[in-house]
């Protein structure tokens, strides 16, 4: 899967292919479906006919995109000591030729540790979008025969497709494509990293702490960010677990296979001693060793089906950050009518002179007089002021807590959309390949029983 | 030094062995028929009578005929084995001819004050005539089988007899009464009942008579009769040593060697396989209700997780059949052939024995010849004439058990391919059945997306 010619398929569902290609055109789909944002028509969102025409605008539809290649470079680091660290090519061409269209850049090479920065920017800059995850940064859910090597050519061949697929996910989606930033990640190899840094964008972070205690102090969750909390965390242990038992089911099955190999060694030492039996024993044997080392691509081929678990593993993750900015609007504008209340109170109580309630105001103004009438009147002003301050706020806040809710809405379900027709995907493509195990086997089999029988 | 039965007279056509019928209408008849009349073999069911209640003796009586093996009879099984060979349909013919059935079967455990043992129901059904009735059931316990072996392994010293299970199991390890050590045992008794009952010359032992017929077997009595002769094959070896076994058994010798060695690889193989089934079970169970916990979660993946659930449990069912089968026919049978090798081994042993003591004897005429012109004593001569029925004693049984170990093993093998393709098959038809199954959704799902 080098070639990465990901551009435009007219076609609605692929369901046979297991590639990379599969996802980045229904994302590309989707992404269309999202391009609609300021309509509200609920019909653009349902018809997949329309979209067709929508996906022009997508950044994948002009340009091909494809991490070519990768090397092992080493040099040193910040903090000046020697590392070995892997590059990637990444290599973008115009998807028609015919058209031209954009200019070509340099093809960069980037490392891993530039791809997270680009994701860290994208998830802060576009805080209601599910950002697609990068492929793992050390190999998790490992069986003994994958090593767990950031080095080791296997890992490094995936993390390139993986690396690829963040790309192509990314330049298929109507907001993050149109980036500048990532348009930069994508042809400029010198300057990025400072252009990245100016935006200034690490100073929207919001603080882990920050973001903690509006978790905590959120007086009126929104049920269905609270559902979708909840069900990124059943995913989360949902395929983590899955993850966990496939890697141990396939050490087992690769035990399995493997001591069946035995059998075909003993079966060529064994028909050396044989005379009627000899020949058909020998073939047998060798039938049994293509039995035992058909097992490294079956399970191979399962690797690239844990990978597209892994990747809707790490989506948990976006989903979940999705919803703690919510949760921070939410807290900021609890915070806002909180403030905009006390005021007011603040303000009710300056015109009637009434204290509702024992204060220490009320006890100074009985202990040093009543203020005059002018400052009263000053402090009703610069009180009214600030109430109208504060109510502006809020209106803010709640424009922008609707808005954050309706665009991060339209994510997660377009998000949800593309899991439920891509793992669909994966488990049918999963079931193919355990057919085609069988069929192995099968026929691996049925030719032993043959020399079997000839003997 | 006669030992055991006068022997090299009796064509084996005349034991009316199944086999043996069947091949006497393909090659001429023995011409060394000497002692006996034979009796219509080929059609051995009722006509076999006359002749051969001369040569074997009912119940309790002593042996002095019975291994009737010579030069011809041996040419005549070896025919019979190429025969087999190069004909394995005519499986049909020889059941036909073959008279004599036995099966163990049925198991059961007694317990009494003094000790707890289990008894297997033993039935034959023949039509031979030295039996009294065509139909025998009676019970006999392990240690009857055991009578049997020891009897026939000291009547018939030249012969190779199957071997039993083994006797001693490791106390706490295996237990004795459980139903899996039962019927595995079961099973070798069984086995080695029909391998018995199966052998031209075993198969007209009187022990054999008497342990499927005799309501008790009056073991002392048997013992007592076969001490001599066991005794008289010991002093017969004692105190000649062989120069040189001849090559041929040579070659016997460093087979059993090499091949013993292989079926042990192979039996530290299945079992190891069998582990690593068991374990890959055990991840495989986890695996299919990980996806069934998971569909809990989810509303349009239900369906396909589900179905993955589905598929990976009937999988599961499919090995367990399988390591089930494994464990049950394979095993078995390897630990059958380390222990006939065993009792092949011990033949040989005894034959070398044999030529020794004629070598000695030989030499030692030789040099009293020289010395006092005397004619080489008939006494060596009888020597000599044992040791040559030995040797084709040897050799008929060789033969008879490499093919005999043939047909096992290709039927061994030949079963485990299809344990393992039917293992296969059943996993690809669920998987099948699930991809058909999804993918009809799918279309359906498409088909109402583009209704919309």
């Amino acid at each position: 899967m080098r070639t990465g010619q990901l551009t435009t398929h007219t076609h609605t569902h692929t369901h046979t292919s297991q590639e990379t290609r599969t996802m980045a055109d229904s994302d590309s789909e989707e992404a269309a479906v999202l391009d609609n944002t300021d309509l509200t028509s609920p019909e653009s969102e349902n018809n997949m006919i329309n979209t067709m025409v929508e996906r022009e605008t997508a950044l994948l539809k002009k340009i091909d995109i494809n991490v070519a290649e990768s090397e092992k470079r080493s040099g040193k680091n910040t903090v000046n000591m020697q590392e070995t660290y892997t590059v990637y090519l990444i290599e973008i061409r115009p998807a028609n030729a015919a058209e031209g269209g954009l200019p070509v850049g340099d093809s960069p090479w980037r490392r891993y540790s530039e791809f997270e920065l680009l994701r860290t920017y994208l998830l802060i800059t576009y805080p209601f979008v599910v950002i697609p995850p990068l492929p793992e940064k050390r190999a998790e859910f490992v069986w003994h025969k994958l090593s767990a090597d950031n080095l080791d050519p296997d890992f490094v061949e995936r993390r390139r497709l993986g690396l690829e697929n963040f790309l192509i996910r990314v330049a298929s989606h109507s907001v993050l494509s149109k980036d500048k930033i990532f348009y930069q990640f994508l042809t400029e190899e010198k300057g990025w990293r400072e252009a990245v840094l100016e935006t200034g964008f690490q100073d929207k972070a919001d603080s882990r702490l920050k973001s903690l205690s509006a978790t905590l102090r959120v007086k009126n969750p929104d049920k269905s960010f609270t559902d979708l909390k909840q069900y990124s965390d059943e995913l989360n242990s949902a395929i983590s677990h899955l993850l966990r038992v496939r890697a141990k089911v396939a050490d087992r099955m690769y035990g399995v296979y493997k001591v069946h190999g035995n059998y075909g060694r003993i079966f060529s030492e064994w028909s050396a001693i044989e005379k009627e039996m000899g020949d058909g024993l020998q073939s047998a044997g060798h039938h049994m060793d293509t039995h035992s080392a058909s097992v490294d691509d079956i399970l191979e081929e399962e690797e690239h089906y844990a990978d597209q678990l892994k990747e809707y593993l790490f989506y948990t993750d976006a989903l979940r950050s999705v919803c703690r900015k919510h949760e921070l609007i939410q807290y900021e504008l609890e915070m806002a009518v909180l403030d905009l209340a006390s005021k007011k109170q603040q303000r009710e109580e300056l015109t009637t002179g009434a204290v509702r309630v024992f204060s220490l105001k009320g006890m100074s103004s009985k202990l040093f007089g009543q203020e005059s009438p002018e400052q009263r009147e000053s402090r009703l002003a610069a009180l009214q002021q600030s109430i109208q301050a504060t109510e502006d706020a809020v209106l803010d806040k709640n424009q922008e807590c609707r808005e954050f809710m309706r665009m991060s809405w339209e994510e997660v379900k377009r998000f949800k959309e593309q899991k439920d027709r891509e793992l669909r995907e994966a488990l049918i493509s999963y079931a193919i390949m355990q057919i085609s195990m069988c069929k192995k086997g099968i026929q691996v089999w049925s030719n032993a029983k043959e020399c079997f029988n000839k003997m | 030094m006669i030992v055991g039965a006068p022997r090299g007279l009796q064509p084996v056509t005349g034991t009316t062995h199944p086999l043996s019928a069947v091949q006497e209408t393909l090659s001429p008849v023995p011409d060394v028929t000497a002692s006996c009349h034979i009796p219509n073999s080929s059609s051995s069911s009722s006509g076999g009578g006359g002749g051969d209640k001369e040569v074997v003796l009912t119940n309790g009586k002593p042996v002095e005929t019975s291994s009737p093996a010579s030069a011809s009879s041996l040419l005549n099984r070896l025919q019979l084995d190429d025969d087999l060979e190069a004909d394995t349909l005519d499986l049909y013919a020889s059941t036909e001819t073959r008279d004599l059935f036995v099966t163990v079967d049925d198991p059961k455990k007694h317990v009494s004050t003094m000790e707890t043992y289990i008894t297997y129901r033993v039935s034959t059904k023949t039509s031979r005539i030295e039996f009294d009735l065509p139909e025998y059931n009676l019970r006999r316990r392990y240690q009857d089988f055991d009578w049997l072996r020891m009897k026939l392994e000291d009547s018939q010293p030249t012969h190779l007899i199957p071997p039993l299970p083994e006797k001693f199991v490791m106390k706490g390890v295996v237990d004795r009464f459980s139903e899996e050590f039962v019927e595995t045992r079961m099973k070798a008794l069984d086995k080695f009942l029909k391998r018995v009952a199966d052998h031209p010359v075993l198969s007209f032992n009187p022990h054999l008579n008497a342990f499927l017929t005799a309501k008790d077997l009056n073991k002392r009595q048997g013992l007592a009769l076969l001490t001599k002769v066991g005794e008289s094959v010991k002093q017969a070896a004692g105190g000649y040593k062989l120069r040189a076994r001849p090559p041929e058994y040579c070659v016997m010798g460093e087979y059993l060697d090499t091949f013993n060695q292989k079926l042990g690889t192979m039996d530290r193989i299945a079992q190891r396989i069998l582990k690593e089934q068991t374990e890959y079970l055990v991840e495989l169970r986890e695996y299919g209700s990980v996806y069934a916990g998971w569909a809990g979660s989810e509303d349009a993946l239900t369906r396909p997780l589900e179905g993955v659930a589905g598929c990976v449990s009937t999988c599961c069912g499919a090995m367990e059949d399988l390591s089930e089968g494994m464990s049950q026919e394979l095993l078995p049978v390897l630990r059958e052939y380390v222990l006939y090798i065993e009792s092949m081994k011990n033949v040989l042993k005894k034959r070398d024995q044999s030529q020794a003591e004629y070598e000695g004897r030989l030499e030692a005429a030789v040099i009293r010849k020289q010395e006092e012109k005397t004619p080489v004593p008939v006494e060596v001569e009888k020597c000599q004439d044992r040791v040559e029925c030995f040797n084709a004693d040897l050799k008929a049984d060789w033969e008879r058990w490499q093919s005999n170990k043939r047909q096992d093993f290709r039927q061994l093998l030949t079963s485990m391919a299809d344990k393992n393709i039917n293992y296969f098959e059943k996993c690809q038809s669920a998987w099948e059945s699930l991809v058909s199954q999804l993918q009809d959704d799918q279309a359906e799902n498409t088909n109402e997306t583009n209704c919309d």
